[in-house]
Formats: C-alpha cells, structure tokens, sequence
C-alpha cells in the first residue's frame, strides 16, 4: 500500500510530461501569434474581405454591373447606397465587395505561383551548389538589375493588357526575390549537423531536400511571401490603375480607381474608396507577416 | 584602432579597396549585356506586329515589307540583337515610331524631370526616415516608437498612386491650394526652379516620398536597436561618454547599411515613378513609358526601359563603391 503514492506521482508525471513536450516549434509559433492582438485582428479584417469576397452573391447585394443614368455619382450616405455609386451609376458598395473576388486573386496568386517556382529554385540553388547554383543566381541577378515595378510594367506592357498576362508578370517580378532569400537560408540549413547525418547514412539528395531540408527553410520564405502579398497587392492594382490589367466593366480595386479618377471633382470620397481597400489588405498583410517572424524569433 | 594602423598596412587595405572596385566593376559588364537582352527580347515577346502602330489598316504587302526592312525586323533576331547593342552602345536607340523622334533625346529629356521629382521625394523621404527611424530605434517600445513605427508601416503599405488622388483631394479639389497635374503653368514646358514650378512638384513629391521613408525608418529601426545592444556601447557608457557621444557612434555604425538602401531606394524612385507620374501628368521618364505601352511604340518602350534600368545599374555600382570606401570591414564577394 505505501507503494501506491509513489505510483501515483510517478503516473502524474507521466501524465504531464508528454503534452509540454508534444508541443513542438510551431504549436509555439502559433500560439505566440494568437497572443499578438495586432496580428490577430489582421487577420480578422482580411478573413472578413475574404468572406466577403466569396459569398458575395447570397449577400443581398446590387447588381455590381447594372448602371444607371440618372443615379450617377451619389454621395456616401445616400438611402439604398450607402457608400454612393460610380461614375455609371453601379452601387459602389456592392462593387467593392465584389470588387475583392478579382483583386484579392490578381495580388495573392503571383505570390504563390512564385513561392512554389522561387523556393524550389533556390533550394535546388542552395542544395547542389556549385555550377548549377552561379547558372540559377546570375540569371536572378539579371533581374535584379530592375526596380521591381519597372520591371512588372515593361513585362505586361509587351505581353499587353489581361488578367492573365498581369499575373504572369507579377510571378517574374518575385520569383527572383523569393530564390535569393530560399537560397540563402538553404546554404545555411545544408551545413547543419543533420543534413549531414542523413547524407552520410545514404539518404539520396532528393530525400535530404524533401525530408529534411524543406521543413526547415520554408518557414523564413513563407513569412517572406506574406510580406510580397502587401507589394502584389499594390502592383497588381497598379497594372489595372494603368489600364494593363482587369478590363472594365470587371469591378476591381485598380480599375475602379482608375475609372473614377475623372470623379474627384465631382464627388472625391467615393473616387478615393477603391484605394482604402487596397491599403486596408495591404497593410494588414504586412502586419501580419511582421507578427509572423517575430513569433518565429523564438529566442525573443 | 586607427593609431595602429601602419602607414604599410593602410596603403594595403586601400589596394584591397580598389580591387574589390575593379572587380566589381567588372561584374557589372555581363548584368549590363542580360539587361540589354532582356529589353531587346521584351519587344520580341510582344504579340502581333510590332508595326502596327505605323502601318495603316489598309497598306499593301509590299509596304509592310519595306518598314520591316527599314526597322531591321526581317533579320534573325541574334543579329537584329547584335546590331541593336552595337547601335545603343553608340548612342543610338533607334527613332520613335509614333513621333519619328531619337528614342535617346526623348528619355534622356524626360529622366531630367524624373530626377528633379526623384530628388525632392528622396529629400523629403530620407531626412524623415533617417529622423523617425534613429527616434525610434533609441526609445524602443516608447509611444514614439510605436508612433514612427506606425508611419513607416503605412508608408510602405500605401498605394502610393492613391495616395496621390488622395491627395489632389484634400490639396487641389478641397481646399484649391496646389495644382492638381502638370509641371509648370501652362502646360509642360521648362522646369525652374521658382515658386511657379516648385508648387506643381509638391504634391508629387510627397506621394513619392513615403515608401523610402517607411524603407529607411524601418532600417535605421532596426540597426540602432542592434548597435545599441552590442557590447561596446556598453563600454562607451562605461567609459563615461555622454548619451550624446554614444549617439554619435550609432550613428557612424549605421551610417554604411543605411546609405546603402538610401541608394537602392533612388534607384526604385527613378525607375518605378510611372504610376504617381500618371496620376500627376508629370512630364518624366514614367508618363513616357506609359504613352509608349498604349501607343504600342516599340523602340520607345526599348530605349525607356533600358535607360532606366542601366540608371539603376549604375547607381547600385556607385552605392557598393561608396559603402567599400566608407567602410572597409564589409564583406566583399
């Protein structure tokens, strides 16, 4: 009987023991971010755009496309329109709701078509080294030989205006960015004690960079590429501002801006309301990825 | 440290310097051909012909073989690019096809405006992002920290093309106190420097201002904080040096890196102004290279993008010379 105190401690301990320890690198990243009431209510606003975004159409809206004539160009404030109408006469709430279907898609997808291209160049870069990494590294210094923005506008310039074109530039404007910053923290990991150890067990080069290299470099680009989605955001509005890249009457945070330029003097806020959007998702992108890394500071 | 220094040693480490200058110089030669590359290939990545903007709808086979063959597009394209190189090397980008005019005198009299707006957002840009960012990286986590920090992540979250119109709003259509496009009173003639002009660059200037102001304050953030928790400033403290001394050797620690992105930043004014150029109609490089995209002027959008881009080059070239002079202890490739 005098055994069982013991038993019971040493079941307690076994208890406990295991879920301080299950929690692993990034349940602590994760929890560290929840803590950051900043980062949380970035995410908050971005998850309503979002949502918004997406269920649009069963929102109660206006018909985002159906002008009128006589209605054009009504104050913020205005019964039935809340937030005015544009310089057709189209509800300017609707259309800015609706508006985040095509922007939100023009700013993020370049970011993600350049995260899966960038990262693996740069791992590849990064692993292999040697020839294989000056071929991959001069060709991406090629192309930091021009101010990003210059660089996205004489691409889709020269492909012409298009959703599609629009988002292929954007991809060449970051996948460079995005492999110098993979190839960097690869070099780092590849040296690492581990990687080593799988080698010299004879783990084949595509298994060391799948398995245990990839999980270990990811977590610095993501956080990069969360920042670029603040820059995409900016650029892909850019693109259609300057009449490259959604085409009217498509409602988009860019195209809008540009189309109701001729407005401010008739009724500015409402021309100025598009390029809220942009600077609310923008901005809370890059709190958002700024909350991100120094939730992975862990030594902070 | 710099009293030890024999005479020998320094003459040793200023060879170092001017190798690493020759070398990077060097360096430069290749990136110099792929940028010409890659703006000769961008005319040729265009869809449809690269005529259209001259041939009328109606003209005859034979005349679109006479203007190809003038233009040079009925050669294979390693020669039309050998040529081209050959040309701009000699300072001839080719004839615009909309207005008939050199490419080169038409982009090199529209980067003078463009510098003149480059110049007074950097003044502006960097005096504040220099001062909010030494602010708040010494009073870390202080209100005025959290205040400067807030600026700079707006500044570099802003659309910057509207914060243009935002502000055309509240300057120009509100309260009518600044002109809201344009370069100088009736149209866009000469610059001068005389209030007549110097009202039509402010606005302009302010909207292009913000982005390097957010970049270098959150740069010079940053660095002050680290100096700041380095060891020997703990030693300068100890030693007895006022706070003010102590300052001065951040400042003289942060100096290189922070004039390093100032640098980058010029680079990115000069060559990415054509969104708050089209929201100004100011007359430089960026308004250029817009009206050559929609008048699909090919060699315009060449030579405008390829001077701009080679501008960038250069200036990266000059900022790693200068940061190797100033600062020997970088690390050199």
């Amino acid at each position: 009987m005098s055994e069982l105190p013991i038993g019971a401690i040493a079941d307690t301990a076994l208890q406990v023991a295991p879920v301080t320890k299950a929690r692993g690198y990034w349940a602590t990243v994760g929890r560290r971010l929840s803590r950051d009431k900043v980062s949380m209510a970035c995410a908050l606003i971005l998850m309503a755009i979002f949502i918004a975004a997406l269920i649009a159409p069963w929102l109660g809206l206006a018909d985002p496309y159906q002008g009128s004539m006589i209605r054009r160009l009504r104050h913020i404030g205005t019964p039935n329109y809340p937030l005015g109408t544009d310089e057709l006469g189209r509800d300017m709430l609707s259309r800015l709701i609706y508006g985040g279907r095509l922007s939100l898609i023009i700013g993020i997808l370049p970011v993600i078509l350049a995260f899966c291209v960038g990262s693996s160049l740069g791992l590849v870069a990064g692993y292999i080294g040697g020839k294989i990494n000056t071929a991959i590294m001069r060709t991406v210094d090629v192309f930091y030989a021009f101010p990003s923005v210059l660089l996205a506008i004489a691409i889709s310039g020269a492909l012409g205006a298009g959703i599609v074109n629009s988002i292929v530039s954007l991809t060449i404007v970051f996948v460079p960015q995005i492999t110098r910053v993979a190839e960097s923290v690869t070099t780092g990991v590849r040296n690492m004690d581990f990687v080593e150890a799988a080698r010299a067990s004879g783990a084949n080069a595509f298994t060391i960079m799948r398995v245990h290299m990839l999980g270990n470099v990811l977590g610095p680009i993501f956080v990069y590429a969360t920042g670029l989605i603040s820059v995409s955001m900016i650029l892909a509005a850019g693109l259609s501002f300057l009449g490259l890249g959604t085409k009217p009457p498509e409602p988009e945070w860019g195209l809008m801006l540009n189309t109701l330029r001729t407005a401010i003097y008739v009724n500015p806020w409402v021309a100025a309301l598009p390029g809220a959007m942009i600077f609310a998702v923008s901005i809370c992108f890059n709190l958002l990825s700024d909350g991100m890394r120094s939730a992975m500071d862990i030594r902070n | 440290m710099r009293a030890t220094f024999s005479h020998k040693g320094r003459r040793k480490k200023e060879q170092a310097v001017l190798a690493y200058v020759a070398r990077r110089i060097v360096y430069v030669i290749p990136i110099v051909i792929s940028v010409a590359l890659v703006c000769f290939l961008l005319v040729h990545i265009t869809p449809g012909d690269p005529l259209v903007a001259v041939l009328p709808a109606d003209a005859s086979q034979e005349l679109a073989q006479q203007l190809r063959a003038a233009y040079g597009f009925d050669r294979p394209l390693p020669v039309q690019f050998g040529l081209w190189l050959w040309r701009a090397v000699n300072g001839d980008l080719g004839h615009s096809i909309a207005t008939g005019r050199p490419v080169l005198s038409e982009v090199l009299r529209a980067v003078g405006n463009t510098v003149t707006l480059a110049i007074a957002a950097a003044l502006i840009g960097f005096t504040l992002g220099l001062l909010f960012g030494l602010i708040a990286g010494y009073f870390r986590d202080g209100w005025v920290d959290k205040l400067a920090t807030s600026f700079a992540i707006a500044g570099v979250s802003v659309p910057h093309y509207w914060l243009g119109m935002v502000l055309v709003i509240i300057f120009s259509v509100e309260l009518n106190w600044l002109p809201a496009v344009g370069a100088g009173p009736g149209g866009s003639g000469a610059w001068g420097w005389d209030w007549e002009h110097l009202r039509y660059l402010i606005l302009p200037a302010i909207t292009t201002s913000v982005i390097p102001m957010g970049i270098v304050t959150r740069t010079v953030r940053a660095l002050t904080g680290d100096i700041l928790s380095q060891d020997f400033v703990e030693a300068l403290r100890a030693k007895g040096l006022r706070e003010t001394d102590v300052f001065r050797h951040v400042v003289k620690n942060a100096a290189p890196t922070a004039l390093a992105v100032m640098g980058l930043q010029l680079g990115y004014m000069l060559g990415g102004s054509i969104l708050i150029e089209t929201v100004f109609s100011w007359p430089g490089s960026g308004l250029l290279l817009n009206s050559a995209i929609f008048q699909r002027d090919l060699p315009l959008l060449q030579g405008t993008i390829l001077v701009l881009a080679l501008f960038f080059v250069f200036l990266n070239l000059m900022v790693d010379i200068a940061q190797a002079a100033i600062d020997p202890r970088i690390k050199r490739g």
